[in-house]
Parts: C-alpha cells; structure tokens; sequence
C-alpha cells in the first residue's frame, strides 16, 4: 500500500489557516493542477440568470458547456419554464474557423420564433472572444428584429471564477432593469436579490414579508420574470442574500436609482430572523415590527419542539462545511449549533481574507478554514478532525461517503427547501438522515479496521 | 413545451450527447494509477468531474491547467508546466492523461511538444510518471469519440513490439462498470490471459476506503497496456468506429495483431458473434456456464414472448450502443420506431440495418441528433417506451412515455455504475427490466386488477 498521508501544495499553505495567529491569503487565480473544486466565469453567469424562467438562455460555444449545465438546478417557476431547456450554438470545426456569428444569428432568430421568450440571454464560453465572434453585435441585431431584449453575457471562462462570471451577469440583469415605464417607488416595498427559488425557497420568503405587510415587487432571480426584472428600481429596498452573487447588481440599483440595500440570510432560526427584523426596522414602522416578532414567534414556537428530538441526536457531532460564496458558511456555523453540532472545518470557494478572519472568529479555536481547497485538502482534514457530516456540493460528496461520513447537500442542486424557519426543520432532518444512518458501522473508519 | 413544427433547428436543443474530453477522462480513469487532466481553463474540468459524480457517485478528481487569460494571449505551456508539477507533487500518480478542451485546440497549443519539453526538463526528477496526451476538441467530435481518440492515444503513446505472447487484448467500448466486471469473467472462464483497455470497474465502483486514495485503485496497468502490440489477437467492441479512430487498427498497421471487431455484445445475436471471436482466439468452446446463461436466457425470452411482441420503442445514446440495443430489441420483437444518437459517425443507419436485419427500413435513424429533435419525430410514432439514458427523462415526463434506463449518464436512479448490459447476463437483465415494465403497464392500465398477468 502506498504512503496515503497527504500534505499540503508548498503554494496552498496561505490559503489554509489550522489555527495559531490569522494569516491567510484569499481571491487568488486557482493554482493550475491543484483540481479546485472551483468553475468558471460562465458557470457564475449561469446560475444567476438560469432562473428567469420565461427568458430563453443561449449558450454560444461548443456542446459541452451548455450539456453540462442542462437542467441542472432545482431553480422553480411557479409559471413558465423556459428555463429547463438547454439551447447551444454546438460549434463545430466550419465554425470555429469561419467564425459562428451567423450562425448564433440563425440560432437565436428561430428559437425566438418558436418558443416566445420575453427575453434571451445568450452566453458567450471560452473559445468565442478568441475565434473572433461579435456576440454583443449580433445580440443588437436580433433585439432590434424581434423586439425583445436580447442580451449578451460576457461569460467567458476563462476569465476567471464564479465571481466574474456573477458580475457578467449583474451586468445584463441591469440591462433589463429600469426598463418598466413607471419610475415612482412603491411604498413598504423590497425586492428579494440573490434567491434561486431552489426547492421553493423563495415562495417561503416571500410569504414572511408579506404576511409583515410588505411588498415584494421582483425576486432575481428565483421565479424570475423579465417584466418583473424591469421594475426592479421600483422597490424602495433590496434585500440581497450571499456575499457574491448579486451584490453588484444591488450596488447598480443604489448608484443609479438610489436604492439602498441589506444583506440577509435565510438559513438558521437567528439569520432568518434578523432579515426580518432589518426590513422593520428599515422602514421604521412600529406595526411591521410587530408583524415580524408575530411571524417569527409562531414559527419559531412550531419549530423548536419539532427540532428537540433531531438535536438530541445530534449534539456534539462534529460537521466539515464548504460552500461556494463564504456568507453561507456563517448561516451554517450556526444552523449546526442550533443542532448542538460543531464545525471543525469550514471554508467556501471564492470567500475574501476578511469574510475568513471572521469566521475564524465566529468558529471555534483550532476550527481549520479553507480557501478554494481540494479534493485531497478536503480529505485530510475530514479525516485528521473525524468529522461526521460533512456539508457541501456534489463534487464534494464522494469524498465524504468514500470515507465513510455522512453528508448534506447545500448547493444549487439540492430538492430541500433549507431557507427559512422550515427549512431548518428539513435541514435537521436532512443532516439527521444521514449522521444517523446505520450504514457508516460499515465503513472502515468506524468498524475500527 | 415540446414544440411539434419539425423545422429543423440550428440550435441544438436538450443535447443528447456530451464533449469529447468527458470521454477521454473516462478512458483515462481506466489506467491505473492514471490521474486525468484537462489543458484549458477551470470551468471544463469542473463540470465533467460534477457529471461523472452524479453518475458514478465514486471520486473523479480531474486537474485542469486553469487557464487565464494571459495563457489565451501567451498560450498554455507555463499553465500546463506548473499543473503538470502541482499534480505530481500532490497526486503522485504513475500516469497523466492529458485531454485538451476547445480552448486549447483553438489557440493552438502543441501540447505534445509541450510534454516533451517537460519530460526532458524535468527529467532528473526521479520516477517522472507517464504523460500521456490525447488531442479532443469539442467542436470535432463527441463524448463517444473523446473516449476512442483517448484509447487509441493511450495505446499509440505505450504500445511496444516484442515477442509474440499468448494474451487477449479487449477494447471494450464505452460500458458500465458492471459490463467490465462481466467481460472479466467471462475472459476468465476461456483461461487465456487477457487485459482490457480501459478498465474502469474498480476505480468507479470500488468500496468504501479507511483512507483516502489520491488515485482510486484498479484500472489496467502500463505494462499491460505496453505489451498490446505482441498480443496473440485484440478485440475491439464497436461497431460504427472507424478505421482512423480505431486503436486496434492501430495495432494492426504497427504490429501486425490479429484483431477482431465485433459490435457491442448486446442481446443474444451479437454476444453469440463475441463467444465465437473468443472460441477461435483460444480454441476453445464456450464455458459451460455462459452456455447455461444462454439456455437460460432464450427460456426467459419464451417466456415472455407476447409481452414484448410489436410493442414500439425508441431508442437513443451512444451510435455504437444504440446498434446493440436494436439488434436486441428486435430480437425479442419490440418494434424500434426510432433510433438516435448526438454522434455523428455516418455510419449508424448501416450498422444497425447489419446487426438488426428485421428492422422495418423506414425506421428513422438519427445522427447528430438531439432531444428536442427526438421527442417532436417521436411523437407521431407513439412508442410505447423510450430506451437510453437518464437525460430522456424529460422527454419521458412531457411525452408520459416509460423510460429504461440504460447506458450514461443515468443521473436520478441510483443502479447507474451496476447496471449490466452485455453478454448473455446483460441480455437476460435487459429483458427482465423491458419486460416487467410492459407488464406493468399492462396491468395498471386498466382498472381491473388483475393479479396474473
Ligand atoms: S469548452 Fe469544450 S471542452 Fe470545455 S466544456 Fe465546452 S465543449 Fe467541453
Ligand atoms: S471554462 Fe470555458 S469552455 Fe469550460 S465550461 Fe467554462 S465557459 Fe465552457
């Protein structure tokens, strides 16, 4: 048997903090060969502007990147979904040589006619910016054919992670904005940022602040729909959820129609309740307050007897979190601690040096925090600190179950609404399901072997 | 949703096939010891490991080069060089099997230069694993056929001459691992030596582990790979490949090896073709266990004869597995309304007339299709069910057509890695599942109840 102890890549020390003194670096290019468990620009572009739900989106390259990203998120429409259908230039060999632009023109005019979307956002991947393609020119042209938005996405990937690809996308969300013909605010009035309505999320939400008396005039983009974006400066407030991925747009909203935004949370009894609490106070109204201290106290009384039996379980099981944005792993440090779990490991792909100063502080000492890790990182210190859930994404879930950990997924993918006070109660649940499972007297790790 | 108009789309809509380094990654986790690598940028190999995950549900660590965009301007050799090192250092592994995105073939990288480079620079270096390299550009082929430029690249890259030796090379196709596992017993039970290229059972359906692998165990070694040019006889699982993509071909214009082709051995007909390659190679009869499997098998077939009889089906994937799947259907008399694949090999409508003699000529027989295109051909024809991979769910949701699933990816049952196709066992579980469903629906398609079916 070969030497399995893993070490870390001389050039990822930084990027790993195990304790002692605060000394990390974070927001760095992903080291070729190091297998991040990070994507691409269009990746972040892509999950943003997937949820439009009546706007057809086009994926300009060749056939993989939009095969991969077909139907691939539990983002919910409540109306149409244009969105589940996967539409791609399919580049071949001609068209890399010649160009694909006429191409893209054909593609985009005929799915125009056949499926009627209000608008088409049309990504550009890796190899379009380098073949030559006018992808915004041939956008111009078709928008002024058919008489809908028809926006290019600067989603090339490889200009960098996630994050510019969210950036990409807030650029052309804000096309879109402001287009509605009434410019007048509209009193006690939010719009939800930064919500994919996976699993239903958003209808929870939204249910919270309107029972609070507030309106909700756009959600982006979960149950997103084009005439809804272009109210959007409408609202008198965005609410933006997660570090990364709208806070552009939100800074756009401010900066041209003067809206201010708050951050918020939905996961966890305390996060879910402080984005309630922020929008009363926000509007300074003494009756939405109370609303709020109403809705959070008759959900909170139906949910913490229903949490007792899950967190008799599950006190003192030690958890590993790794997310994509860092803000989430805030929510779940104490989401488990609501369990009476601990977290033992924790980091995010694309989090910045402060958002991990923070969380080591927030976590306990000796807690190992992680900046853009990988499969091998992962694996040592889910190992090194025998942790027994581990929560993340799909890429990391067989490195969890080929050791024998159970595991939660908490990304794009996953079919439970984890938002909002019920959703903690099927986070329990789900963490539950798996930390307590029987199969893990199996594995190796516990059957002492 | 589903639009009916049959124009003919210049977009692909609901593509029905994948790109060609998913394959060649595939390929290359059938080498043991073989970490896979993609030269170009993060998001390709991230979402190929993300694909293969939700099918496998077993580790798929691919490195990328993590191109920039001063590689786009300067090209991918400092890319490739340091991810070539950070790989080596962090994985240890014995091979590296590069496969090239789009975006590399499009700037025009010479990645094999570029290893050659690295080989010799880094030379000193003691135990330097095996680069291997295999040119896969997207926009030049599928999945299907990243996965054969890969073998025929790992077999071009290791192959040596030497003295005769008495052994069975097999070039399996793109198979479950279940399917490996099955060819391994049955070569077993011949009693010649053999190795299959690639072999992926085990690195994607192993056990639970106490520690954890850099690199899954199994997969076929260099050596053997190395000795496939002094192979008694090699055979090669495909049907609609052709001769330049072939890596038994390969064996046949460099060494001279006997090679034997013969398509995927789905259903009786064409394993029945497979045991007669392996009787000639070894001399001898079929072992008396595949013999009791097929007895076996043709009593099933009896058994359930009405059930499948006329029943329409459509069926669609890779070409080569869409051949086997339709000598099979028509075998036990399902009637293929349609067949379909995203390649396009030009090859698949008389390759499937070969291997399926009794199939209706006027059947459609789509290449480069996908499955906007299958659901609006299909929908006049009203199968009674679809046969393929899990992306036909949609189609089976808005059609409310029966799905089988088969092949890959099969991304919402949990049978994927396990599930048998080939030999006469494969046949018998095909036809256990056709034949329970048409069952089914039988029985609950009126309100009867009836308790014998
Ligand atoms: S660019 Fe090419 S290699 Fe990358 S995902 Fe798209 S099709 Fe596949
Ligand atoms: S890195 Fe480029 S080519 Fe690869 S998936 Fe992302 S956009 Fe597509």
């Amino acid at each position: 048997m070969h030497d399995e102890t893993i070490n870390l890549l001389e050039k990822r020390k930084r990027q790993v903090h195990t304790g002692g003194d605060f000394d990390m670096v974070a927001e760095k290019q992903s080291l070729a060969g190091a297998v991040s468990q990070r994507s691409c620009s269009f990746c972040g572009s892509r999950v943003v502007l997937y949820p439009i739900a009546d706007a057809i989106h086009v994926v300009h390259g060749p056939i993989g990147c939009a095969s991969y990203t077909w139907d691939i998120r539990g983002a919910l429409s409540s109306g149409p979904e244009l969105h589940r259908l996967s539409f791609s230039t399919d580049m071949q060999e001609k068209d890399v040589i010649y160009g694909g632009e006429s191409k893209l023109h054909r593609a985009l005019v005929e799915l125009i006619d056949e499926y009627r979307p209000k608008a088409a956002f049309v990504y550009a991947t890796c190899i379009v910016g380098v073949i030559g393609d006018d992808v915004v020119a041939i956008c111009r042209k078709v928008e002024r054919e058919k008489g809908i938005p028809v926006i290019a996405v600067d989603s090339e990937g490889f200009k960098g992670s996630k994050k510019e690809g969210y950036k990409a996308a807030c650029n052309a969300l804000f096309k879109i904005v402001g287009t509605d013909d009434v410019q007048e605010k509209i009193p006690k009035s939010i719009n939800i940022l930064g919500d994919f309505n996976l699993a239903g999320e958003i209808w929870i939400i939204k249910e919270y602040y309107e029972r609070m008396g507030v309106h909700v005039v756009c959600t982006i983009s979960g149950d997103g729909r084009v005439d809804d974006i272009r109210k959007a400066h409408r609202a008198q407030v965005n609410i933006v959820q997660c570090s990364g991925s709208v806070m552009n747009l939100a800074r756009m909203l401010e900066h041209e129609y003067g809206t201010p935004s708050l951050r918020a949370s939905y996961f966890g009894i305390e996060d879910m309740s402080k984005a309630l609490y922020d929008v009363a106070d926000f509007f300074d109204d003494a009756e939405m307050r109370r609303s709020a201290q109403r809705v959070i106290k008759e959900e909170v009384a139906r949910l913490l007897p229903a949490l007792a039996p899950y967190r008799k379980d599950l006190k003192g099981k030690k958890a590993a979190v790794y997310t994509g944005g860092a803000f989430k792993v805030f929510s779940l440090v104490r989401s488990l601690r609501t369990l009476g779990m601990e977290v033992v490991v924790a980091g995010s792909q694309t989090g910045t040096v402060d958002d991990y100063r923070l969380l080591s502080e927030l976590c306990d000492p000796g807690t190992v925090i992680l900046d853009d890790t990988n499969p091998l990182e992962l694996a040592k210190f889910v190992k090194e600190k025998d942790v027994d859930l581990f929560i993340g994404g799909v890429k990391e879930r067989p490195i969890a179950y080929k050791l024998g950990v159970g595991f939660c997924d908490h990304n794009h993918e996953r079919k439970e609404a984890l938002a909002g006070f019920i959703g903690m109660l099927n986070f329990a649940k789900e963490v539950h399901s798996s930390v307590m499972s029987p199969v893990w007297q199996f594995a190796p790790r516990r059957a002492g072997q | 949703m589903n639009c009916v108009t049959g124009k003919n789309f210049t977009a692909t809509r609901n593509a029905c096939k994948l790109c060609a380094p998913l394959g060649a990654c595939l390929a290359f986790r059938g080498i043991e010891g073989c970490l896979p690598f993609l030269h170009g940028s993060q998001g390709c190999a991230t979402y190929i490991r993300r694909y293969m995950i939700s099918h496998f549900r077993e580790p798929m660590d691919i490195a990328s080069s993590s191109f920039g965009e001063d590689s786009v301007v300067f090209g991918g050799r400092r890319n490739l060089f340091d991810g070539l090192r950070h790989v080596i250092e962090g994985y240890r592994p014995q091979v590296i099997g590069i496969a090239t995105t789009c975006l590399a073939e499009t700037i025009g990288d010479d990645v094999s230069m570029f290893v050659k480079e690295f080989v010799s620079a880094e030379r000193k270096q003691t135990a330097l694993p095996y680069i291997l390299h295999a040119s896969t550009p997207s926009y030049s082929g599928s999945h299907a056929d990243g996965y054969q430029w890969a073998v025929r690249a790992i077999v071009d890259q290791l192959a040596v001459d030497g003295p005769n030796e008495k052994f069975i090379g097999v070039f399996p196709g793109m198979v479950s691992p279940a399917d490996l596992r099955h060819l391994r017993e049955l070569l077993d039970d011949f009693g010649m030596p053999f190795s299959i290229v690639p072999d992926y059972s085990d690195p994607l359906d192993g056990p639970v582990w106490g520690d954890y692998h850099r690199i899954p165990y199994g997969g076929t070694p260099v050596r053997e790979i190395g000795k496939l040019g002094r192979a008694s006889a090699v055979v090669e699982l495909a049907s609609t490949l052709s001769e330049k993509q072939s890596a038994a071909t390969l064996l046949d214009e460099r060494f001279s090896t006997a090679v034997f082709r013969t398509g995927l051995p789905i259903g009786i007909r064409q394993t029945d073709a497979f045991f007669r390659v392996l009787e000639q190679i070894t001399g001898r009869p079929t072992p008396a266990r595949h013999a009791g499997e097929r007895g076996r098998l043709i009593d099933a077939y009896v058994d359930g004869h009405k059930y499948t009889f006329g029943k329409k089906v459509a069926l669609f994937g890779e070409e080569d597995f869409v051949v086997g799947l339709a000598a099979f259907c028509c075998e036990i008399g399902l009637r293929p309304v349609l067949c379909a694949s995203g390649g396009k090999s030009g090859r698949l409508r008389e390759c499937i007339m070969a291997a399926a003699p009794e199939i209706d000529p006027a059947t459609p027989i789509l290449e480069g299709a996908d499955f906007a295109e299958i659901g609006e051909t299909i929908l006049p024809l009203k199968p009674d069910l679809l046969i393929g991979n899990s992306k036909g769910f949609t189609l089976s949701r808005t059609t409310g057509t029966p799905l089988i699933r088969v092949g890959f990816p099969i991304h919402d049952r949990i049978s994927g890695p396990r599930s048998l196709h080939l030999g006469y066992r494969g046949a018998q579980r095909l036809f256990d599942t056709v034949c329970d469903k048409l069952m089914e629906i039988r029985q609950e398609s009126n309100d009867i109840g009836y308790s014998y079916i």
